[in-house]
């Protein structure tokens, strides 16, 4: 007993076996060419998405409340970057100077510049902080000394700051939406290329730098070989060959130099 | 061209190859991995320039400096003041919470009106212009109605600026009645005027003590300077100071102590006679000081010797004799004997007959203004402000009897009475208070015998809480005017109590206010300007701070540097001084009072049958009692044996609680003639046979989650007991029933 459906069946097997045998390669490669058409059609869309719309999204742009002019004031000031970004007494670093500071010399309108008299009459006269965005602010598990760096390493603000001291406008600040962070901790670069040594603030630029000075102090006298070797085992166990700890300052181990 | 599945796999398959050449899925995965370590929702200090402040604690009479730490506007911690003379470094657990008072949800943000009925809790903010304004026009009509006197000002400090500008505000005004919260140093202080003739403040040199017999002090429980006890406490350890606890219920002082002596309650002074019994009899009392220095020995000793055996002690305190004469012995040759009165804290006055024979102890081994002794610190002398000049209805008004009886005939000696100021208002109609002034204090709570006091309440047409916090008196007030609270202002703390030296401590503002708050010095100084002359002419200063300098001069700028001023060399060791008594001696028997003192004992209010067990309340250094409740950090430490989610477990012998049919965590009704509450029962050998033991400081209706609701005011089921010689409160418990539920 047949039904219909059978006999559908039946027609398309016949159908099947009927097929010429040269038609085959033909549709082959017409199959092959639209399934690779599709696949670079994802990849691109992908690829795209990726690496121009994806950062596109995550990024917010703010802009700073004060447009603020490094190079104006790094000429006025006598002791540099110093002068605003200074050392407390007990060695904690200020960071962004506060309005008390600024009022030292802003307390009334310097010149008639619209960002001047904007900064006295909405924060300078109203004591009000200033909101300014950070672009090195890192998130709190974070623990950075600048006094271990700038005071004992003798490093120079340029080097993980970049040259911010010569810019005459506030760049835009370009945050995360994720993270709350500023673009500049990941670099400007999506895929993290960095050029110079403050393009990027991540964990592996520390690294980086911290790891070039362990081997140039530690490695003297070592064989090529050995050197390579022991290389990997001072970054990976910090200490473990010299006995130092990783902060010659508070003696702790490993993650917790950096790590709150 | 179509697509069909395949191609639509492929376009999968690509743009996952290319998804995983782009950086999306590392700079994402790095993201969300900052994003997860960093909750944004986690509060984080900010950052800032770390400072530190030092200042007075202000949370209790223990006058402790304090030191704040900062990052940026933000105090963030707490700690002891080292070399401060009185806590050198060291804090208490309320100290070290102060700032959950700061921040915390419990501040009264701005003056605010009551808007529904009283206790409700609706309140509507006003601007300071107008609340001052409504108190000028209500103080403004009683005046000129002649009733000044029916203002009342009810306060925690007295000695300092703001408490003695208040009082000066109501002496300019034309009222008597400043009332002073009511503490064990209103019973020390007639003590010391009493026996000595000196309006002075009792100072023990516990430091250089030999051995501490100590009537129910909670040496670990907040009594005197708590900080200043707590150091001294593990230095006797050290030492090998002996310390004789003396009390019916095993506290923490007890369970430290050398020698626990569980006394029948509200029977101290018995024990303080029989041991004074022991000395004169065996001539062990220091000759070269009774001799030469006291009075009235001889009538003293006739009375003690007759009167309190050994065997009568015992019947009385249930003591053992031969405890009692152990004791005694080893007090009087100790070399710097001291014996410390005033139960718990020390925040009810106690009898001044019960302090009188403690004290006549320390003179009889001579330890008074002695190394080692019990010293008469002389009040406050940097306030030399000019007399008030008082208009008539002033000196009409300054006339009037006080409120609390206190300076009248009966109540001779007394300073202040708080206690029998609910009974006089209740008493009177119309009201004998018709505005009342709160400052730095919490009697809707701390006041005993709730449903009288409620009664008075209504009773009072207008009342103005001064409070930084919302506190139970603040809750019930038509007015609240707050005050910055202490971590904002600028304060002198005129006293620590039990210190052995003047003292004083300056509080002050260690952040800006944070509230839409106003120095309570100022509010007064405002008040005064807004009444107009005569008034405004005893304040001749234009603000609080104007004030301040003024009264200390250039005195203030060492003041605040240091943060305090301390008579290091005060030294009454050099010889006895000269006693200010008519005879010139140190009294044994004051004239005054010569019959009164030697009533030694105080009965609970009740009677037997209807309540056969006597509870007495017991405080705790983890309870604050006062006019600060506990804060959140604090009230964590209560033991479950204490409060359980809201219940309160009240403690009674296993015997006791076998003889009701209770066991261990249940429920019960706890009564007495004032009040009853649901509580739970902890089975504690520690306390004697028959008690009921209730711990202060818990049963608020107000201040936050934390705080209201949990557990019994033990206030509400006390009442007062005035002492005949003295009128002072000498209630130490009550009389109760506990019964099953
Ligand atoms: S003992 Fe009193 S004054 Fe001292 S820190 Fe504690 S609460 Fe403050």
């Amino acid at each position: 007993m047949s039904t219909n459906d059978d006999k559908a069946k039946a027609d398309a097997l016949t159908d099947t076996g009927k097929q010429p045998e040269q038609d085959k390669p033909e549709k082959g490669n017409g199959a092959s060419g639209s399934i690779l058409f599709f696949f670079l059609v994802g990849l691109i869309a992908s690829l795209l998405v990726g690496w121009v719309v994806f950062p596109e999204l995550l990024y917010s742009k703010k802009k700073q409340p004060i447009d603020f002019n490094h190079a104006l004031h790094v000429d006025m000031v006598d002791e540099g970057c110093e002068s605003c970004h200074f050392f407390r007494e007990d060695g904690s670093f200020s960071g962004v100077p506060e309005l008390a500071q600024c009022i030292e010399c802003h307390e009334e309108a310097q010149t008639d510049h619209p960002e001047e008299i904007k900064f006295v009459t909405q924060y300078v006269e109203k004591y009000r902080e200033v909101p300014w965005l950070v672009y090195s602010r890192q998130p709190n598990c974070v623990f950075f000394s600048h006094a271990a760096h700038v005071r004992l390493a003798e490093m120079d603000c340029v080097t993980c700051h970049g040259p911010i001291g010569e810019s005459t406008h506030s760049r835009i600040y370009e945050e995360n939406r994720i993270t709350g962070l500023s673009r500049d901790i990941w670099g400007r670069n999506i895929a993290g290329i960095k050029r110079n040594s403050w393009d990027r603030m991540k964990m592996d630029d520390c690294a980086e730098c911290h790891a070039e000075a362990a081997t140039k102090t530690a490695s003297e006298g070592e064989a090529p070989i050995e050197g390579f070797f022991n290389n990997i085992i001072r970054i990976a166990f910090p200490g473990s060959l010299s006995g130092r700890k990783s902060s010659v300052q508070t003696q702790n181990e490993a993650c917790f130099v950096c790590h709150k | 061209m179509k697509m069909d599945r395949r191609s639509f796999l492929s376009f999968l398959i690509g743009g996952a190859a290319g998804t995983t050449l782009s950086p999306l899925p590392w700079k994402l995965t790095d993201d969300l991995a900052i994003w997860s370590q960093n909750w944004p929702w986690t509060p984080v200090p900010a950052g800032g320039e770390v400072t530190f402040v030092e200042t007075t604690c202000m949370l209790c009479p223990g006058g402790c400096g304090v030191t704040v730490r900062k990052v940026g506007d933000r105090a963030v911690k707490i700690e002891g003041t080292p070399g401060h003379p009185v806590n050198d470094g060291g804090i208490c657990i309320l100290g070290l919470s102060g700032l959950q008072l700061l921040y915390g949800p419990t501040r009264v943000p701005a003056p605010l009106r009551r808007a529904g009925g009283r206790g409700e809790n609706h309140w509507e903010k006003i601007s300071w212009d107008d609340a001052l304004a409504l108190v000028v026009e209500k103080l403004a009509a009683l005046r000129e109605n002649r009733l000044s006197h029916t203002l009342a000002c009810i306060s925690g400090t007295d000695g300092g600026t703001v408490g003695r500008l208040m009082e000066r505000f109501l002496t300019a005004y034309g009222s008597p009645n400043f009332i002073r919260t009511p503490s064990m140093r209103d019973a020390y202080e007639m003590t010391l005027h009493l026996m000595q003739g000196v309006q002075a403040s009792a100072g023990f040199d516990v430091e250089n003590a030999d051995f501490i017999l100590s009537f129910g002090s909670g040496i670990l429980e907040g009594w005197g300077s708590p900080v200043r006890m707590f150091r001294a406490h593990s230095a006797w350890k050290e030492k090998g100071v002996k310390v004789v606890q003396i009390e019916p219920r095993l506290s923490n002082t007890a369970a430290k102590s050398d020698k626990w002596l569980p006394v029948n309650p509200g029977t101290e002074a018995v024990l303080a006679l029989g041991l004074a019994h022991v000395i004169l009899k065996e001539s062990l009392h220091r000759k070269e000081f009774v001799d030469f220095y006291a009075s009235g020995l001889d009538r003293w000793k006739n009375e003690v010797i007759s009167k309190w055996t050994p065997e009568q002690v015992e019947a009385v305190t249930g003591i053992d004799k031969s405890t009692t004469v152990a004791l005694a012995r080893s007090f009087a040759r100790a070399d710097h004997p001291l014996a410390l009165c005033g139960r718990g804290k020390g925040s009810t006055p106690g009898s001044i007959g019960e302090f009188m024979a403690v004290h006549a102890l320390n003179a009889l081994v001579g330890n008074i203004n002695r190394k080692g002794g019990v010293w008469a610190v002389p009040g406050p002398d940097y306030i030399r402000w000019p007399e008030v000049e008082m208009d008539a209805t002033a000196a009409a008004g300054m006339q009037q009897p006080r409120i609390d009886g206190a300076g009248t005939e009966k109540y001779i000696f007394a300073r202040h009475l708080l206690h029998r100021v609910p009974e006089m208002v209740t008493a009177a109609d119309p009201s004998l208070v018709q505005a009342l002034f709160i400052l730095e204090a919490n009697p809707y709570y701390t006041l005993s015998d709730s449903a009288l006091l409620k009664k008075a309440w209504d009773k009072i047409p207008f009342i103005v809480s001064f409070s930084s916090f919302m506190d139970e008196t603040a809750q019930n007030a038509d007015l609240i005017l707050p005050n910055h609270m202490y971590l904002e202002r600028y304060e002198d703390v005129s006293y620590a109590e039990g210190f052995n030296k003047p003292y004083i401590g300056l509080a002050k503002p260690v952040i800006h206010p944070q509230f839409s708050t106003m120095h309570a010095g100022d509010v007064i100084l405002r008040l005064a300007k807004a009444l107009g002359d005569p008034v405004q002419k005893a304040f001749p200063w234009e603000d609080y701070e104007g004030c301040l300098d003024d009264t200390f001069g250039d005195a203030l700028e060492t003041l605040r540097e240091t943060g305090y001023r301390v008579e290091a060399d005060f030294a009454p060791g050099s010889g006895y001084p000269v006693f200010e008594t008519a005879s010139g001696r140190f009294e044994f028997i004051p004239e005054e009072i010569r019959d009164a003192g030697m009533q030694a004992m105080v009965q609970p209010q009740g009677e037997e049958p209807a309540f056969p067990l006597i509870l007495i309340p017991f405080d705790s250094q983890r309870l604050a009692n006062g006019y600060i409740g506990d804060p959140p950090f604090v009230i964590k430490t209560v033991p479950d044996t204490v409060l359980k989610g809201d219940a309160l477990f009240v403690e009674v012998h296993p015997e006791t609680a076998k003889a009701i049919g209770l066991s261990e965590g249940r429920a019960a009704l706890l009564a007495t003639p004032k009040g009853q509450a649901r509580v739970r029962v902890h089975l504690f050998e520690g306390i004697m046979p028959g008690l009921v033991g209730i711990p202060t400081g818990l049963g608020h209706q107000a201040y936050d989650g934390y705080l209201a609701g949990k557990g019994v005011n033990a206030n509400a089921l006390m009442g007062p007991v005035e002492d005949g010689a003295s009128g002072l409160n000498a209630a130490w418990g009550i009389r109760a029933k506990l019964s099953r539920v």
